[in-house]
């Protein structure tokens, strides 16, 4: 990556698109804290990040659940690592999973449920904490289509219920432009910030606004950014 | 049955393939005897096992620690293992002295191998994303080895304690042919010794038996404690 500098509102949900290898999840890994920068830096409200901070949530690709506890022992698990287990944390993970439809699931094993449900409690895990930065590494990318459209309306939900701000990677561009306030394209090798797009569709949204001018417009601009002329040509 | 059949049809003498029965009758008419040389093996072998096992736990973590620190240990691993256990045997009774010990350590020696070998791998084998969590939770190494990498390193270290199980009754009986006065081994090498060929072939059937039933309560206490790790095959997708 070099020279990219991005500045995020509170409560902002931003979505990176961009072709593998530009540096999208660096970023995030960035921002978790989980590496340091070569050059530069990053900074979450005055303070800047050396190391990961308490307050940030995760959501990765698989939903790597824990396979030997309960949904609900993994949902409580960074709590449990921080040692902030406690009685309201647990009434807040029971919330959260009622809040993704996973309630009564609690002592199910994370085998026991399919791959969309396994990520929904990868979402309350990130979320047990009460975060107020949400970092999503690609979290629809491992499930069958039909889920992803349902797990992305549910996210906006989620994200509308409990407003946080999200950096969002993704490799779906309609999924980026249906989420994001802003989208950042970014290019490769090396990384850097093509351009950002602000998406003016009102909210709440769904799935229905694809066929509207603000979206089209959107993701023609993101796919031209992206693939250059050769998008052009089509 | 058929092996029954065989041998009488055949005629084949009893000194090279004895009968079922005739090594049912001879092994039940010492069945006092046998058993405590059962039990004797037994010992051993469970203690050789249980060695193994406190010993490869902390040795695997050791080597997927650092790779310099998995560097110094692989060969001195590698060197414990090509030096054939038979010849170690009878060196080891004159270190050890003539006595129970010696033969722990050779299945001990026998065991231990395959079972470092699968916690290493299961330790080494967790999803980087579940390191990249606890590390954003901040946890410690200390807590990161305990509450993430051991267990997810159970499948593993079940299969290495399958291996180890089955060896260890391989080592023990190694060990029991160098040197012992009981054991299942023992009691091969003395019948065959005086021409009691359906004893020692009863000795044999035992050692089997023992074999399976080790290995049989190991697959349990995996079901029955750690029933998770059986299909996580599915996990991966």
């Amino acid at each position: 990556m070099s020279d990219v500098s991005l500045e995020v509102g509170r409560n902002e949900f931003v979505c990176l698109v961009g072709p593998s290898g530009c540096g999208k999840s660096t970023l995030l890994r960035l921002v978790a804290g989980l590496v340091p920068p070569t050059g530069g830096n990053v900074s979450i409200g005055d303070a800047a990040v050396t190391e990961p901070r308490d307050d940030t949530g995760i959501v990765f690709q698989a939903p790597t659940l824990l396979p030997w506890a309960s949904i609900l022992d993994n949902v409580l698990f960074p709590l449990d690592m921080m040692g902030r287990l406690d009685a309201a944390g647990r009434d807040r993970a029971r919330e959260l999973l009622a809040l993704v439809g996973l309630a009564g699931f609690e002592s199910k094993y994370p085998r026991e449920l399919s791959g969309g449900m396994q990520q929904r409690a990868g979402i309350c895990r990130a979320l047990v904490h009460d975060p107020d930065i949400l970092l999503m590494d690609e979290p629809f990318g491992a499930l069958d289509a039909l889920t992803r459209e349902e797990l992305t309306v549910e996210l906006m939900r989620i994200w509308q219920e409990r407003p946080k701000t999200i950096l969002f990677v993704t490799h779906s561009i309609p999924e980026a432009v249906l989420l994001a306030d802003r989208v950042v394209v970014m290019s490769a090798r090396p990384g850097r910030v093509a351009e950002i797009i602000n998406v003016a569709l009102p909210r709440p949204r769904d799935f229905d606004m694809e066929a509207r001018s603000e979206f089209q417009d959107a993701t023609r601009r993101i796919r031209e950014l992206i693939f250059g002329n050769r998008g052009a040509r089509r | 049955m058929l092996w029954e059949l065989i041998c009488r049809v055949f005629g084949i003498p009893a000194y090279l393939v004895p009968t079922p029965s005739a090594i049912w009758a001879d092994t039940w008419k010492l069945i006092g005897p046998v058993s405590d040389h059962t039990l004797a093996t037994t010992r051993t072998v469970l203690l050789g096992f249980l060695a193994s096992l406190i010993v490869s736990l902390p040795l695997a973590v050791l080597i997927t620690a650092s790779p310099a620190v998995a560097n110094t240990i692989y060969p001195f691993l590698v060197l414990t293992q090509s030096i054939p256990k038979v010849a170690l045997a009878p060196i080891l009774v004159v270190i050890f002295g003539s006595n129970e010990l010696p033969r722990v350590v050779v299945t001990f020696l026998v065991a231990f191998f395959p079972l470092v070998l699968s916690i290493a791998a299961g330790i080494a084998s967790v999803p980087p994303e579940l390191i990249e969590l606890g590390r954003a939770c901040r946890a410690s190494r200390w807590r990161e080895l305990w509450r993430i990498r051991l267990p997810y390193a159970v499948p593993f270290i079940f299969s290495g304690l399958k291996a180890a199980i089955t060896l260890s009754v391989v080592g023990a009986v190694v060990g029991e042919f160098v040197n012992a006065d009981k054991g299942l081994g023992y009691l091969i090498v003395t019948s065959t010794a005086f021409f009691q060929v359906p004893l020692a072939w009863g000795a044999l059937v035992l050692l089997s038996l023992l074999g399976i039933i080790l290995f049989q309560i190991v697959v349990i206490v995996e079901q029955v404690f750690f029933p998770w790790a059986i299909t996580d095959d599915k996990q991966v997708a």
